[in-house]
């Protein structure tokens, strides 16, 4: 294993430590800082578009101050609907819970717990933030153009994302769409490399890949994930951007539209699904194997019990990596593909159930007998199981061809994926803040916030999303601006009201956050060295003195798993890694 | 002004959260030293909390189907929806059991083993036969399941279509055109260069076999009869979507899509069905208190693939007759042969 013993101490400027830095603990802060950033605007504009759907056609003013001559007297226009729904999904999947779930976790624990000085290379690092920006600033930029942003759904469909025609969204809102995802694949690869790169190369001294942290070999699984996949991403969207600009016709065929007839033939729309989906379920299990690998570490260290199953754990990470190339299908099964390869892909997609359902038990048994600590972190944590609960089960009626025939593309699919990705991933990332933000900022988060925060959040989200199945099942469509126009829409008036009033509580929910955030980094409490009295390494080593470097003399060696928690024989309900086994003592 | 009361109201609400949020910092400050690591009192109230909150949402959970029930479509009218709903149904079955099982032993874990000081974990690292346990059960569970769904799909999606009349459904921004195959059962061939005035739908009037097709506005379909659906769209993806029947197909431009279908309730019949009565009362009430015209039950097809600004509102009315009344009126509407020498 390496071992730099080297140390860099060159003067920082401003520039250098707060900027185009290469530390790992600035670029995950970075990262953090820019996701809440994007965050907020997403959260903004669900609200936004419930409001509208709660009650549509009345005006607002506040829609108006924010959306201009898109909300002319307050009321919505259409494409603004559509174009909202849009870039609230991509910011939510890509910016947040990509971009800044990994972005942060990544860099932040993957040095720290394997017991290296800093990523493989650190440059690259700062590159893959700096692209994450740039993305960002490209993608808010878009949000004003004349024409609006893009408007075609996250998934970006061609023929309607191609031609500009087709509705006002897919004119220079969409190239600019196209541009900042091109940037934000690049420096998703740029970090995913390094990731891996890192995990498998800068281990410490007896970190053996069986005694790595479930994070860690969630992270890495993660990181493949994303190396293999997103670079179809981007061969689709270059794909895009030549038939929109140049006149190619990889997507588009016998077309008429506005009474304009297009001379590319021969291509097929059904051929970008397959690459977008290539990537796009990956995607989902790239925003969601994080969360499960910080709640693995938080559950165990506050339950004060190890992590039950630790091999059945890796071992259902790999598996859902790996099947989670073979199911892309599941999502086109409504595309008029041959129905043998919809039998496939619904072969391959329930299977995921299996190693789904081990990790469930496997958490449900970790925290029985336990000593649970109710830390903010933990709370969320067990939001979490019980997400990845109640999201996943609906999996199986849509990943069941034969019945996502009527609740394909419906609120039943949006209810599903909020509650199993969206939720599921944010209550990781939650728990990750509130775990490591001592480790981040040398301070502690204070705790009465967390819980008020947590509780809002918990009730308001299933308040939200709970009730999306019904409006699915009553056969509603997903992505329609107004449900009046559809009688049999009209007995579902009270259920959306009431889905929009927790979306705005679950909204205000989150100012208990963003301050306690802010408050606690000027504010806060001095942290101990090791506050959850955790055996990972990232606690062996102060941050007050921050350190380039992360360890101030030699890096040191691992000597157990880091699950040593109230082991017969300890002299404590832990054991770090660091510490020898004793005489006698075994390994796990 | 409404602008600026608005901003102020966010700004005040904003404001006040931010000042209790400062009481709450300054009453705990004043408690005097506390890190802010959970102590025992924390452990319980939260894991009450997890308790009451957790089986509260489960038992919910059970209760919504009672309260929202009547919100969800009514059963399939269509013979493969049938089959759907029984495979719908044993799917839900199973999940709500699962359901039910985890989120119990989650939340009440939660609070059973809540943490006291003093109190010592258990030290426990894996369990094969557990394990193995938890990992065959939802495998086998999975396969029947897998295998039921399957064989669903097939008798569905590749049923014998010897004996049933072919019609194509059209798609474009933003709404629907039907084309009947008329008394040979065959569509007329169709390319988008055709498309020019009356013949919107690009039909090839060179080709024999378009000239008794028949394009019409409506979608009427006999009861108990097989239909092959076929599906084009001139601009972009669409998806035909009829919910009571159980069917929806992507109508893709540049492709040819399908779906066979055989409904097997009038909408005569569903209007008099007395659940359906009721639920139309109830939408009626609705409507009357947002001041709209009361209204009758009627199929409908609708689209389901985001396709534009009008998407919410691209649908064409469908109805299900009798095989009397649905020659009498396919008798009715012009040929696609005569629509075109009369322009």
């Amino acid at each position: 294993m390496s071992d730099h013993n080297e140390h860099h101490h060159h003067e920082e400027t401003f520039i250098t430590k707060y900027v185009f830095s290469t530390d790992h603990k600035m670029i995950a802060k970075q990262f953090l800082i820019t996701a809440m950033v994007m965050g907020v605007i997403a959260i903004m504009m669900s609200v936004f578009f419930r409001l509208q759907l709660a009650w549509p056609a009345e005006g607002y003013p506040i829609l108006e101050t924010f959306l201009g001559k898109w909300a002319p007297d307050g009321v919505m226009d259409p494409n603004m609907y559509l174009a909202l729904v849009t870039i609230h999904g991509t910011i939510m999947v890509f910016f947040v819970l990509t971009g800044g779930l990994s972005g942060t976790f990544f860099n932040l624990l993957i040095p720290f717990q394997i017991g290296a000085r800093d990523m493989a290379s650190g440059f690259i690092n700062m590159l893959s933030y700096w692209f994450f920006f740039v993305s960002s600033v490209v993608m808010v930029i878009s949000l004003f153009v004349t024409s609006g942003p893009a408007a075609a759904g996250w998934t970006i469909y061609p023929p309607l994302s191609a031609l500009p025609q087709a509705m006002p969204g897919s004119g220079l809102g969409m190239t600019l769409w196209l541009v900042s995802m091109a940037l934000f694949i690049v420096s998703a690869l740029l970090g995913g490399l390094n990731y891996i790169v890192t995990i498998l190369n800068l281990r410490t001294e007896g970190m053996s890949m069986t005694r790595l942290p479930l994070t860690m070999w969630a992270f890495l699984v993660t990181a493949i994930l994303g190396v293999l996949s997103f670079p179809v991403l981007l061969s689709a969207a270059l794909l895009l951007i030549f038939d929109r600009s140049f006149g190619t016709a990889f997507y588009l065929s016998d077309i008429m539209i506005q009474g304009e007839m297009l001379t590319q033939t021969g291509g097929s729309p059904v051929l970008f699904q397959h690459l977008f989906w290539f990537l796009g379920h990956p995607e989902v299990y790239i925003v969601l194997l994080p969360a499960l690998g910080i709640t693995s570490e938080v559950v165990s260290t506050n339950s004060r019990k190890p992590i039950f199953g630790y091999r059945a754990m890796v071992g259902s990470i790999l598996a859902i990596g790996f099947l989670s190339f073979i199911v892309w299908g599941h999502h086109m099964f409504m595309t008029g593909m041959n129905p043998f390869l919809g039998s496939v892909f619904t072969f391959t997609t329930l299977l995921i159930a299996i190693p789904s359902a081990v990790k469930v038990f496997n958490y449900l048994t970790t925290l029985w007998k336990g000593n649970i600590q109710f830390t903010p972190a933990m709370l969320f944590s067990i939001g979490l199981v019980s997400t990845f609960i109640s999201g996943g089960l609906t999996g199986l009626i849509l990943g069941d061809s034969a019945l996502d025939i009527n609740v394909h593309d419906t609120y039943f699919v949006v209810a599903h994926f909020h509650i199993v990705m969206g939720l599921s991933a944010i209550f990781g990332m939650f728990a990750g803040i509130y775990h490591w933000f001592p480790k981040m900022y040398g301070k502690m988060m204070n705790k009465n916030l967390g819980y008020v925060h947590f509780w809002i959040t918990f009730i308001s989200a299933y308040g939200v999303f709970y009730p999306m199945h019904f409006i699915g099942m009553a056969g509603v469509p997903r992505r329609y601006y107004s449900n009046t126009a559809f009688p049999m829409f009209d007995g579902l008036v009270e259920i959306n009201e009431l889905v929009t009033v927790f979306a705005i509580t679950g909204a205000i929910a989150q100012v208990f956050f963003f301050f306690n955030f802010f408050y606690s980094i000027y504010r806060g409490k001095d942290a101990p060295l090791n506050p959850w009295r955790s055996n990972t390494l990232e606690w062996t080593t102060p941050t007050h003195d921050r350190i380039h470097g992360n360890w101030p003399g030699e890096i040191p060696s691992v000597h157990r798993w880091a699950y040593d928690y109230s082991k017969p024989g300890a002299d404590e309900d832990f054991v770090s890694q660091i510490v020898p086994l004793k005489e006698g003592e075994e390994e796990h | 002004m409404t602008t600026f009361l608005s901003f102020l109201i966010i700004a005040l609400t904003i404001i006040g959260i931010v000042q209790i949020v400062r009481i709450i910092e300054i009453a705990t400050k004043l408690k005097g030293p506390q890190e802010d690591i959970t102590t025992d009192q924390d452990n319980h109230y939260n894991a009450l909390t997890m308790l009451i909150v957790g089986l509260g949402f489960t038992a919910f959970v059970a209760y919504s189907f009672k309260l929202w029930g009547h919100l969800v479509l009514p059963d399939p009218a269509s013979v493969h929806g049938e089959g759907i709903k029984l495979l719908w149904d044993t799917t839900m079955v199973l999940i709500l059991i699962t359901f039910f099982i985890t989120q119990t032993l989650l939340f009440v874990f939660t609070y059973k083993y809540r943490g006291k000081k003093g109190k010592t974990a258990l030290f426990q690292t894996h369990n094969n036969k557990l394990e193995l346990l938890w990992t065959s059960v939802p495998a086998f569970v999975l396969t029947g399941l897998i295998l039921f769904g399957l064989n669903t799909w097939n008798k569905t999606m590749v049923p014998d279509t010897s004996e049933a009349f072919v019609m194509e459904v059209y798609a474009q921004q933003f709404n629907w055109t039907a084309r009947y195959a008329g008394e040979d059962n065959q569509l007329g061939k169709a390319h988008y260069t055709l498309i020019g005035g009356v013949n919107t739908l690009g039909v090839d009037i060179t080709d024999s076999l378009s000239h008794d097709d028949k394009v019409v506005r409506e979608i009427h379909l006999p009861v108990n009869q097989q239909v092959l659906m076929k599906f084009r769209s001139q601009d972009v993806i669409h998806s035909a979507y009829m919910p009571h029947f159980n069917v929806q197909m992507n109508c893709v431009p540049g492709m040819s899509t399908q779906f066979a279908f055989t409904p097997t309730k009038t909408t005569a019949e569903m209007r008099k069905d007395p659940e359906m009565i009721e639920r139309m009362s109830l939408i009626n009430e609705a409507r009357a208190k947002r001041g709209d015209a009361p209204v009758e039950f009627d199929y409908v097809l609708l689209c389901n693939k985001i396709c534009g600004s009008a998407h919410y509102n691209m649908q064409i009315k469908v109805i299900v007759e009798t095989q009397e009344e649905y020659d009498a009126w396919l008798k009715e509407q012009d040929t696609f042969q005569t629509l075109v020498s009369a322009n």
